[in-house]
Parts: C-alpha cells; sequence; structure tokens
C-alpha cells in the first residue's frame, strides 16, 4: 500500500489548501485589475471592496443578518414540510404518483417569476422571502430524503423482520438511521439554493437584505458596493454550508468513512 | 425441534410462477446440527426462511417447537451471509439490539443483558472493541458480532444462512472451530445453508442434499466423525473427503451413486 500524502491526509491540510485556493483567487482578481487597469465602476478591485466594508460595515451586517435569518427561516421551513411529505411519499405508491408530477411541477417554474405574486399575495414583509427560499430549497430535501428511505439494504430490513421489530421500531431503529447521510446530501444542496432564493425575492419589493443593497446599488451605479454585498453573501453561503457539514460530522460520525 | 411437513414454495413471477421447493419432509432433533446443501437456486435460502418465519408456505406446514410458524419467533435467530450490522451502532450496542427490540414490545430492561453481551463478544475474541464501529473491524471480526447477535436471545434454533462465505479461508475455519465450540456448550439446534460440501461435512451431524428447480431433497447423509472436527490443523480430511466426494457426485446429479455404506472410511 502507498503511504497517503501529506497533503491528502492531515487535517491542517484540509483547512490551509482552501484557504490557499481562496487567496489565488483574489490575488488574480486583483491582478486583472492593475494589470489591464480596469476602471473600478467596471470591476473594482478586492481592496476597493474591503474599504467600501469598511465605510459602513454596521449597516452592511445587518443587512447581512436579514438575509440571513430569512434563508435559515425558509431552510427549516423546508424540512419541516419536505422530510414528512418525502415519508409519506415513501411509503406509498399511490401517493408518490399522485404528488409527484406535481413536485416536479412546482420545481420546474422559474422562481423569479413567481416572486412578484408572491409580493401580492404576502406583501413586503419578510414573509414572501421565507416562502422563497422554501421553494428553492424543498425539492432537494424532499428528493434526497426520499432516495434515503428506499435506500436501506434488504438484509437490514430482513434482520429486523427476523428480529420481530415493530413497524414503528423498523422505522426509527433502522430506515430513518440509515437515510439520515443521504438527507444530509439533500439539506447541502438545499442550503446554498436557499442563500440564492432569499436574493431573489429581496430583488423585488424588499426595502432591506442583500439582495436589497444590490438591486440598489445597481440603480445608483455603485459596483463596489455591489460586490461588497455579493462578498458578503458568499461568505454566508460557505459558513452555512460548513456548518452543516460539521453538523453531519457530529451526528453521524458513522458515515465518514463511506467516503 | 423443527418438522416440516409436504412443504412447498411457489414464487409468482413477471414470467409466471416459479417453484422454489417441492415435498420438502424433514425433522430435526433438538441439538442436532443439520447442514443443507445444494447449487444455488436449489431453494436452501427459502426453506430458511421458511422456518425462520420470514416467509409463509404455499403448501404444507412448519413446525418449531410442536407449534406451527406463524412468524419470527424470539427463541429462533437467523444469521446471514453479510455481516448486517448497523453501521452507527457500536459493537455492544448492535449485539444488544435483539433484546433492545423485545424492551421495545415489553420485555426486560437493557441493562440485565449488558453482562451477557460482554461474556458472548468474549467468547469470540472481541473483548476490547466493543466501543468500535462495524466499519473498523475486518469481515471475520463483523461476523463474530453478528454470531454474538444471534445468540443474545439464547435461541433454541439458530438458522445460518452461508454466513461464512464472504470471508477468506483461514477465518472460515476459524469461524467454523468457534461455531462447533459454541454449539456444544449451548447445544443449541442448528439449521445452516452452505454450497461448500466441506463445510457441510465438517459441521453437521446430518447433510440435507437439495437438488435444484424445483427444490427438493435428494438425501440426507449421517456425518458421524468425531468432534471437534476441523478443516485447518489435525484435519480429518480422509473422513472428510470420503463423504465429500459421495456429496460432490450427489450434487453433480451422477446417475450411478454409491450408496455410503461403500465408501470407504
Amino acid at each position: 500500500m502507498t503511504k497517503r500524502s501529506w497533503l491528502t491526509s492531515s487535517p491542517v491540510a484540509a483547512v490551509v489548501l482552501p484557504i490557499i485556493g481562496l487567496v489565488a483567487a483574489i490575488t488574480l482578481w486583483w491582478g486583472a485589475t492593475v494589470v489591464f487597469s480596469i476602471e473600478p465602476f467596471l470591476l473594482p478591485g478586492p481592496w476597493d471592496v474591503l474599504v467600501k466594508f469598511f465605510d459602513q460595515p454596521g449597516q452592511l451586517l445587518s443587512e447581512t443578518g436579514t438575509s440571513l435569518l430569512e434563508t435559515i427561516e425558509g431552510f427549516l421551513l423546508a424540512i419541516v414540510i419536505g422530510v414528512p411529505i418525502a415519508l409519506v411519499i415513501v411509503r406509498s405508491v399511490i401517493l408518490e404518483r399522485l404528488v409527484y408530477p406535481l413536485l416536479l411541477m412546482v420545481n420546474s417554474i422559474p422562481k423569479v417569476a413567481v416572486a412578484p405574486l408572491l409580493v401580492v399575495w404576502m406583501g413586503f414583509g419578510q414573509w414572501p422571502k421565507v416562502v422563497m427560499v422554501l421553494l428553492m430549497c424543498f425539492f432537494p430535501i424532499v428528493i434526497s430524503t426520499a432516495q434515503g428511505m428506499k435506500s436501506t439494504p434488504t438484509e437490514l430490513v430482513e434482520l429486523m423482520r427476523s428480529l420481530n421489530a415493530t413497524r414503528t421500531q423498523e422505522f426509527f431503529k433502522l430506515r430513518l438511521r440509515y437515510a439520515m447521510p443521504q438527507i444530509f446530501t439533500g439539506f447541502k444542496v438545499a442550503i446554498s439554493l436557499a442563500v440564492i432564493g432569499s436574493v431573489i425575492a429581496e430583488f423585488v419589493g424588499a426595502t432591506k437584505g442583500l439582495g436589497y443593497v444590490i438591486q440598489q446599488s445597481g440603480a445608483s451605479a455603485d459596483t463596489t458596493l455591489a460586490f461588497a454585498a455579493i462578498a458578503l453573501l458568499s461568505v454566508m453561503s460557505i459558513i452555512l454550508f460548513y456548518g452543516l457539514v460539521l453538523l453531519e460530522h457530529i451526528l453521524l460520525p458513522w458515515a465518514q468513512e463511506k467516503r | 425441534m423443527i418438522r416440516l411437513n409436504g412443504v412447498g414454495q411457489v414464487f409468482d413471477g413477471r414470467e409466471g410462477s416459479v417453484t422454489a421447493l417441492e415435498e420438502i419432509d424433514l425433522h430435526v432433533r433438538g441439538g442436532e446440527f443439520v447442514t443443507l446443501i445444494g447449487r444455488s437456486g436449489c431453494g436452501k435460502s427459502t426453506l430458511l426462511r421458511l422456518i425462520a418465519g420470514l416467509l409463509v408456505p404455499t403448501s404444507g406446514s412448519v413446525q418449531v417447537a410442536g407449534e406451527p410458524v406463524t412468524g419470527p419467533r424470539r427463541d429462533v435467530s437467523f444469521m446471514f451471509q453479510r455481516p448486517a450490522l448497523l453501521p452507527w451502532r457500536s459493537v455492544l450496542s448492535n449485539v444488544m439490539l435483539p433484546v433492545e427490540i423485545d424492551k421495545g414490545r415489553g420485555g426486560r430492561g437493557k441493562a440485565e443483558y449488558r453482562d451477557r453481551a460482554h461474556q458472548l463478544l468474549e467468547l469470540v475474541g472481541l473483548q476490547g472493541f466493543e466501543r468500535r464501529l462495524p466499519h473498523e473491524l475486518s469481515g471475520g471480526m463483523q461476523q463474530r458480532v453478528s454470531l454474538c447477535r444471534s445468540l443474545m436471545r439464547d435461541p433454541q434454533v439458530m438458522l445460518m444462512d452461508e454466513p461464512f462465505s464472504a470471508l477468506d479461508a483461514l477465518t472460515r475455519t476459524e469461524l467454523s472451530e468457534e461455531l462447533q465450540r459454541i454449539k456444544m456448550e449451548l447445544s443449541t439446534t442448528i439449521v445452516f445453508v452452505t454450497h461448500s460440501i466441506e463445510e457441510a461435512v465438517v459441521l453437521a451431524d446430518r447433510v440435507v442434499v437439495l437438488t435444484p428447480r424445483p427444490g427438493r431433497m435428494r438425501e440426507v447423509v449421517d456425518i458421524d466423525i468425531p468432534r471437534p472436527r476441523s478443516l485447518g490443523q489435525d484435519a480429518h480430511l480422509t473422513e472428510v473427503a470420503a463423504i465429500s466426494g459421495r456429496l460432490h457426485a450427489l450434487l453433480s446429479e451422477k446417475a450411478d451413486v454409491r450408496p455410503v455404506d461403500e465408501v470407504p472410511r
């Protein structure tokens, strides 16, 4: 057996390598603005963006907080609604055939088209944003949960049967536990979509949030401000994603070895 | 202990029905070790599932301990070809699963069984591994855990579906020795399915030979080689080879098969 390289096995490298990648990308960006002497209102350099952020850090962080709250609320709502729907679908072929095309249809609608409608229906508060996030997250969560619930190996089901387990025991002690890694995969796909959902909703009929900031900065040609907001969005996205990865590590240590 | 009368099993498939088993009459005495042997598709796993109550026979009757089998019984354990361990549970917690399920159905508390679980793990040489997760163990160790789990309820009958077939030859020999030792200690009734002729001979008091499509009983062969038997060191190679040769002939469906007492011992 060949010895595994330090770069693939060490936990330090697992943190250092992404940082190197990020720094390299930012340097490239900075280099491009300098070498091609691009006007800041077309493409501001990383430094300009940083300065912009520190011009009004409180203001931007509070906008981030607004978007973050909408994202998390919509995401949690999608879990609360999506997981039970998936569980019901898995139990009944009839329901699956009845509901599945509807889910597909809802998912195939471009969410941008729905955003103004949500404003008409729910006003300018946070609800249309939360619902938009829910619409974005819902599908991957339902699909991955349903797939996970179907992936239980037959031998383990037979084991539970041979031990005379009740249906409830089979569900909680086996099927749901076995589906958890796949459910988490759905969560990880959904959380990135959730951030996008909140921005789409804030583009239409919002008075706060990072999406609103981006839209306003477009109107006033403040490219640097738009970049600052986008940077904050991606930081938020990354933190949420790795938060889920961390949670998975803590809750499902047994699932790590499969990768 | 186990009584099968005229048992038949027909499966309805997409391309018509398939007769898996036909006219199986078998009586396994208490404490007996019976191996079922046959080619793949001869219905030996089906037969085991019928005794386990995982399947209901299309015809005939299955009785365990004098009662007709209507579903899985608490005093009958089943061991699979693969370890079938729950990957998120530690070794100890996997072994405790059967009694945990009993508790959920109103059985006694778990704590009373903890000592028993430790004792069983020690019996198969897994002391010190109680807190490990299944993926940290080798295939042989996982199957040992599975063996402990199937002993947890002190079963009267153990049904084993090719439990050692996925293991390497050395581990296989070790485990079959361990199983014989445990068997002698606990005097459990065992029905063991295998497609390895040697394994069938080494383990069994009686070998039941099944023919495929539909699965019928070809012959029942008594094995009276003294125990403990082994395929490894001090192997009873000549005795095992003699009977194996005859079983081999039976399985390859040759017309002229000498009766067992003409086989040189």
